[in-house]
């Protein structure tokens, strides 16, 4: 146990995001089966402890500390778990037992006996191992670590590709020994049923006006680009998966539309909410997604559907070697045979030359707030990752808004000394009011000019965010904006990233919040 | 019941104010931290160590007159006595004790119970009216051996040769304990120091604290940095002054280190958790040691406290006194 809550530790404190992928691929080298699948589990938050809730252990540290004393270090701390491994009174000088057998005394001890338990291991610990053990028991983990950085150490440490890697995840089971087998070259790919498990998704790249020369529009297809989250649609034998783009399965905040799936096969498409497959905004969806599991008269007012623009597998059969085209016969045919109530089929849009295309995306952005389109090569197979040349987005041509630089905080890792994350907004009356926050864009050249000028112009400090004079504007791109109470301007930003610096530019040109008006749809 | 001393640490036996927050006619210091010593007083009454260490920090003419008494002596003004104890917690840094009309009232200032070769070792005295700090007084607050965690520092360097190891603390007694802790842990390499860092170094050297090796950090190639050690103000490790150095582990040593989230939310890669105040358990030893029916808390998590005391059948009031930092402050914790 100590060398995993070591590992937690360093998770939890480490900036470095290739310092965390180094330490965890050196733990599941060197730590033995199962602890080291347990660990895994763990980390990706797979392994369930039905048994311990944060309520028994509260009754558990209740029985030793005073109430009051535990409720005014809980509110200092604000963590459950590390309020518990701090106030523990009593101290023993053992080490803890290792993963495996702490997680099978843990599954195999009764609720009525559990607390007794707890308090012996909490005794027995070192505190930084109580923090562990708490995290690990309660599932809680909050370090900053998700299940693609364990994934991606995985394939660190065996050289294993992450896709294929991704692709076996959904049929592993904690603790994982086929995987480690297969990942360490003892044996074959751990064999998975494809009805239960998430495929890698294929994904486009931008295109520029300049590109279009290149193309010959006969070769290609065309779909809008649709507002809402990438999902993939898994119907399988033993029942119905709905992942997103990174693998995760959100089914449980999409029952209506999970149920209502009939048919087997593993779809492509776009996770949308709205009556009569007419989409609402993104914030509708965002709602949705907020739930994870489904409130009823959110599913009534909010109801969800998909459209669907690709097929990976008709039925059993695999069909993503398959051109594009034929993919598309292929999923058509399947909504034939298959009628739907929650699920439609992406419309391709007739263009014969990159002109008409142009048209109609400037035509849709304008009358429908559609994103962009989709470009699609007929010929393509369906290749995950982001293969070139195959599909492409055609974005709307973004928002831009000249901004003022309000607040800047200091960056993580790599730019952790540097000011690299801004607050920016536009005016009100006669002061500004903040809309939106992005992140550094620019060259490193840039960004020390940018450092100098925030510590010359710092005119507040809280923690790591400096206020800086209203001088500086930034032109602001974005993909849309949207009414927002908890914004004192009133208006977010979705996707803003900032163009280039205004050195040339006094604030008082900057937008006022009447200007913004035009962008909320 | 009336006390010799009243809730803003006014002695009127002695018409003097201890550990004031503005400049007063006469005042007791109990030791150099910024939020106890202030500059502008008449006069100061404090232990010699305390009063070269406010002469450094603030100039020879930042009070109108020292007076200083050494510890164990005994001052009488009219019927009145005061007397200074070591506290523990840094260099000079002392307990005032007021005795007058058959009453003792002891001001504990910042103080610690763990052992400590850059401080004298703390003394528990008697006393009916305790004004004790509750910097940690939390029961959350159980600090580990500053040993182990120096052990933890050493481990970090040696497995990670490469990277130079950046230890915020405070200028005024964390860093130089941290060096002290580094010296009996085997260190015997140079250790590097911050510019802030060096005049009290210096001071505590001339007072008898041996710490070693001492080089300025800055002007070093960036090479030449790797595998070593350097103590340096909190606000400078995560600063761009840190860039001079090759792929620096931000560590701090405090006892707000135990937070793992606090951590965290500074940046923090190494958290040490080594800290100058008394933990909940040493606070809880202190006051039951002392003997006082009639305990103030302040500097800190009163309420905690002060509920503990009430507890134990103590009077007990939290004391909200003007200028001193919520956590630690300069004092560094
Ligand atoms: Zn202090």
């Amino acid at each position: 146990m100590k060398r995993f809550a070591d590992l937690l530790e360093l998770l939890a404190l480490t900036p470095s995001r290739s310092r965390k992928i180094a330490a965890l691929a050196q733990y599941f080298a060197e730590v033995p089966d199962p602890d080291r699948g347990l660990a895994l589990a763990v980390l990706t938050g797979e392994l369930k402890m039905r048994n311990v809730k944060p309520a028994l252990l509260k009754q558990t540290v209740l029985a030793e500390v005073d109430e009051t004393l535990f409720a005014l270090s809980y509110d200092y701390v604000g963590d459950l778990g590390e309020t518990i491994a701090l106030i523990w009174p009593h101290h023993g000088a053992k080490d803890l037992p290792r993963l495996s057998t702490l997680v099978e005394l843990l599954n195999t001890t009764s609720k009525a006996e559990l607390p007794k338990v707890i308090g012996g291991l909490l005794t027995q610990a070192a505190i930084h191992e109580r923090w562990a053990l708490i995290k690990m028991a309660t599932g809680a983990l909050r370090i900053g670590v998700s299940a693609r950085l364990a994934k991606t150490a995985l394939s660190q440490m065996s050289g294993v590709d992450l896709q294929a890697i991704e692709e076996v995840w959904h049929g592993v089971k904690p603790p994982y020994g086929e995987l480690f087998d297969w990942l360490e070259g003892r044996s074959g790919r751990p064999e998975i049923d494809h009805g239960s498990r998430f495929h890698p998704l294929m994904l486009s790249t931008p295109i520029e006006e300049s590109d279009f020369a290149k193309l010959d529009p006969r070769d290609f297809s065309a779909e809008w680009k649709w507002d809402g989250i990438r999902v993939q649609l898994v119907l399988g034998r033993s029942g119905a998966s709905l992942f997103s783009r990174t693998g995760d399965d959100i089914a449980a905040s999409f029952p209506d539309v999970v149920e209502a799936a009939m048919g087997r096969a593993v779809l492509d498409g776009e996770l949308l909410v709205g009556h009569d497959f007419e989409p609402g905004s993104f914030n509708d969806l965002q709602q949705r997604l907020n739930r994870k599991v489904a409130a009823p008269k959110q599913m009534a007012e909010l109801p969800g559907f998909v459209r669907v623009y690709d097929m990976l597998f008709d039925e059993d059969e695999d069909i993503r070697a398959l051109a594009w085209e034929a993919r598309r016969q292929r999923l058509e045919a399947w909504f034939a045979a298959n009628p739907q109530t929650r699920m439609d089929v992406s419309e391709i849009l007739r263009f014969d030359q990159w002109a008409d295309l142009a048209a109609l995306r400037r035509q849709g952005a304008d009358e429908h707030g559609h994103e962009g389109v989709m470009i699609k090569l007929r010929t393509a197979p369906y290749v995950p990752g982001r293969p070139k040349g195959f599909w492409f987005k055609w974005k709307r041509d973004p928002n831009v808004v000249d901004a003022v630089l309000m607040y800047a905080q200091r960056g993580h890792g790599k730019r952790s000394s540097f000011y690299s994350d801004y607050t920016f907004g536009v005016w009100k009356g006669n002061e500004i009011v903040p809309i939106g926050k992005a992140y550094f864009g620019f060259t490193d050249e840039e960004l020390k000019q940018l450092d100098r000028w925030i510590r010359a112009n710092t005119i507040g400090s809280f923690g790591p965010v400096r206020e800086v004079n209203k001088e500086l504007v930034f032109e602001v791109a974005f993909d849309s904006a949207q009414r927002s109470a908890r914004h004192k301007s009133g208006v977010a930003l979705r996707f803003p990233r900032i163009n280039r610096i205004r050195w040339d530019k006094p604030a008082s040109e900057a937008a006022r919040i009447e200007d913004m008006d035009a962008f909320v749809g | 019941m009336s006390f010799i001393l009243d809730r803003n640490l006014y002695v009127p036996a002695l018409d003097a104010w201890i550990d004031p927050d503005g400049p007063k006619p006469r005042a007791i210091i109990t030791h150099g931290h910024a939020d106890h010593a202030r500059s502008g007083h008449g006069a100061v009454l404090a232990t010699p160590e305390t009063i070269a260490i406010m002469k450094v920090r603030y100039g020879v003419d930042c009070a109108g007159r020292f007076d200083p008494l050494r510890f164990g002596e005994v001052l009488s003004v009219d019927g009145a006595k005061v007397s200074l104890h070591p506290a523990g917690h840094i260099l000079g840094s002392a307990q005032v004790l007021v005795e007058a009309e058959g009453q003792r009232a002891l001001v504990t200032g910042d103080y610690k119970r763990l052992p400590d070769r850059t401080a004298e070792p703390y003394e528990a005295v008697a006393c009916d009216l305790m004004v004790t700090e509750a910097t940690f007084g939390l029961p959350v607050f159980q600090h580990p051996l500053p040993q182990d965690e120096i052990g933890r520092l050493l481990k970090s360097v040696a497995d990670q040769p490469e990277r130079c190891h950046l230890v915020g603390c405070y200028a005024l007694g964390k860093a130089q304990r941290v060096i002290a802790l580094l010296r009996d842990a085997g260190w015997e390499r140079p250790i590097y120091l911050h510019g802030a860092m060096i005049a009290l170094c210096a001071l505590y050297e001339e007072l008898g604290v041996g710490l070693g090796e001492l080089f300025p950090a800055t002007g070093m190639p960036k090479a030449a940095m790797a595998g070593q050690i350097v103590i340096a103000p909190p606000s400078a490790i995560r600063d761009r002054w840190s860039r001079r150095f090759p792929d620096p582990v931000v560590c701090q040593a405090s006892g707000w280190m135990s937070i793992k989230q606090r951590a965290r939310q500074a940046l923090v890669e190494l958290p040490l958790v080594i800290s100058d105040h008394c933990d909940w358990g040493e606070l809880n030893q202190s006051i039951l040691e002392s003997g006082a029916g009639t305990v103030w808390v302040t500097h800190g998590r009163e309420d905690a406290l002060v509920y503990w005391c009430r507890q134990q059948g103590l009077e007990a009031d939290p004391l909200a006194l003007p200028g001193l930092d919520d956590d630690g402050g300069e004092g560094g914790a």
